[in-house]
């Protein structure tokens, strides 16, 4: 055989070389719509950090002379009841969805993460403790037990957070768990168990992060999740305040004109429908990018 | 499926139990002295020192935790969740008088969910990157987004106050006047119908996907069965568990959306009640509406566990 058919004979029989980030890119830029919702995620990042620097007039300044306007060159979505410009209001609201969003998330997915390691890693007693646990916690309605918390802890920006990240933690508690307890059958944790590392340093270096894809997932596909229950407590006046501009309260203040000034209660809300389907949609895109074997997991 | 039956019963009662902790200490957990569970701050004003400690005796408030919770889970056996530090009265016949409009709107979306949203995602599934496919790909995923209480504005301002088709507000018994009634709830109901619609037909729609790939359905295929067979006697019900599971999910999440509609429709239901009280500071209603939710909850998980059984045996012998 020659040198160079030996070469091409090595060629052929090499594995198909799979660049890792260019399957993903691939995939993850493949459909248009993850896309579009990839560039009003960014969109929604920059309004959220420099809003004043984007909304044409302050938020909160009224001015008893142009109240309830209707959309004009000067106000495009109009005024409201206050005189305050609504699409400088919505624009505002922006920077709370998506504080209370992140930090919701984070605090759900850090605790259900925590708790669902725990539980699968441990097994036995600590699991079916901790999973018990976890089952009564699913059998409050997340709304119903952000409001108890929230009657807890009083109002604030931070209790309401608070409030959705722990009702929101048993989902990412149950995949976590499930995902330890197979996770920690691999052979390169009994070597780590064998060498001699603790149990907090196997759980955190060696099972933790293989658990990680879908967890990512999952906290993509909830961040949609977690700014509608946002809105939604909002919405009812619940924790977030005054000077605090959000877009489920804009919903309700707009509601009582709503025979004369409908835009008033349905504009905050399309800006909610078009964030969260943002996020379902880089979500969706992220799952079949990483791994598709979870469609239709969650 | 005797064994099953009753580890499930057992789980269901552990479980329960543990609801019951959480809701107690919830309320005891409140900054400041549980005592304003039955006192107005007007009413601390009032009175003496003396007196606060004296009521405080009367209702056991000074004896240890555990004491006090067994004491108050024997009352809420009993149907006794206390007392409305508002109207003074018991707060459990408030409930009684509100969970049935809850349980009306929320059983009514709940079974609309499954009867349109899993054909739907079937549907789906089966004629996969057709016209009909993306049509329902893509309700199902405005219907996970919109928010219901913007929902329920927008059909109010379009069938209410633009077309005035339907009534926009309130509750009238069906057994009062059962046209007026169905008038009222096919807006509300049509609202919190709407997101468990949607994500059961996305689950349906993936999870077919899924089982639509397994050999037995194809060995179905190929033995000449009709479409028909292949999807309904072959297909779905391996395609159903993940669905199932989805919908023991679903009633929590209309509880709580039943919350955001009462309040946009004006209905005199329990998640109204709830936010009433946490308004009012009636600690004690909310801390009823959030355990006997649970519990509903909990029931029905259980039946549908139950019938998880009858959807795979490995269950029953498992």
């Amino acid at each position: 055989m020659s040198e160079e058919a030996k070469q091409s004979l090595e060629f052929s029989e090499a594995p198909p070389r799979v660049n890792a980030l260019r399957r993903f890119l691939k995939v993850f830029l493949g459909r248009p719509v993850v896309v579009i919702g990839a560039f009003i995620i960014l969109v929604l990042l920059i309004l959220a950090i420099i809003p004043g620097w984007i909304a044409p007039y302050d938020p909160n300044k009224q001015d008893l002379s142009i109240v309830l306007l209707q959309p004009n060159a000067e106000h495009l979505l109009g005024t409201d009841a206050l005189g305050r410009d609504l699409l400088s209001r919505i624009i505002f609201g922006a920077r709370t969805a998506v504080m209370v969003g992140v930090v919701a998330l984070g605090i759900a997915a850090i605790s259900g993460m925590i708790l669902g390691l725990i539980a699968g890693y441990f097994g036995g007693i600590t699991y079916a403790i901790i999973m018990r646990f976890i089952d009564a916690l699913m059998a409050f309605p997340v709304m119903l037990l952000a409001l108890a918390i929230a009657a807890l802890l009083g109002g604030g920006l931070v209790n309401v957070m608070i409030a959705i990240g722990v009702g929101m933690m048993s989902g990412y508690a149950r995949v976590m768990c499930g995902q330890a307890l197979s996770v920690k059958e691999n052979d390169y944790v009994l070597a780590a168990r064998s060498s001699g590392a603790s149990n907090i340093r196997i759980m955190f270096r060696h099972v933790l992060p293989n658990c990680f894809p879908p967890m990512i997932v999952l906290m993509t596909m909830m961040i949609g999740m977690t700014i509608l229950f946002e809105a939604g407590l909002s919405f009812l006046g619940i924790g977030i305040t005054e000077p605090t501009v959000a877009w489920g309260s804009l919903v309700n203040d707009g509601y009582k004109y709503l025979l004369t000034h409908p835009l008033l209660s349905t504009a905050p809300g399309v800006a909610i429908i078009v964030v969260v389907y943002a996020f379902n949609m880089v979500g969706d895109g992220l799952r079949d990018a990483i791994d598709p074997r979870l469609r239709g997991t969650f | 499926m005797g064994t099953y039956i009753v580890r499930r019963i057992l789980q269901m009662i552990l479980v329960l139990l543990i609801v019951t902790i959480i809701v107690f200490l919830m309320i005891r957990l409140l900054p400041g002295d549980p005592i304003l569970m039955y006192l107005t701050s007007s009413d601390l004003e009032e009175i003496t020192q003396e007196q606060v400690d004296a009521i405080r005796h009367d209702l056991g408030l000074d004896r240890p935790l555990f004491v006090q919770y067994f004491d108050w889970i024997g009352n809420v056996i009993t149907g006794d969740l206390g007392n409305s530090i508002i109207h003074r009265g018991k707060v459990g016949d408030d409930i009684k008088r509100r969970l049935p409009i809850t349980l009306h709107l929320g059983g009514l979306a709940f079974i609309i969910s499954i009867v349109i949203g899993i054909p739907m995602g079937v549907i789906a599934a089966v004629r996969r990157g057709t016209w009909l496919d993306n049509i329902l790909t893509s309700l199902g995923n405005l219907g996970i987004t919109i928010p219901v209480f913007w929902l329920g504005i927008l059909l109010i301002y379009a069938f209410g106050l633009k077309l005035d088709w339907l009534p926009v507000f309130g509750y009238t018994s069906p057994f009062k006047d059962f046209a007026l009634n169905t008038q009222q709830i096919i807006l509300p109901v049509f609202c919190l119908a709407v997101p468990p619609i949607a994500s059961a037909v996305r689950l349906t729609r993936s999870s077919m996907l899924e089982v639509m790939r397994q050999d037995y359905v194809r060995t179905a295929w190929s033995k000449g069965l009709r479409e028909r067979a292949v999807i309904m006697k072959h297909a779905l019900k391996n395609g159903l568990i993940p669905v199932v599971t989805l919908k023991g999910m679903t009633l929590a999440a209309i509880v709580g959306g039943s919350v955001l509609v009462e309040t946009v429709f004006s209905i005199p239901g329990m998640g109204r009640l709830a936010v009433e009280g946490l308004f009012s500071q009636d600690y004690a209603v909310v801390q009823g509406v959030i355990l006997v939710a649970s519990i509903v909850v909990l029931v029905t998980n259980l039946l549908i566990d139950l019938s998880y059984g009858w959807l795979d045996p490995r269950v029953r012998y498992g």
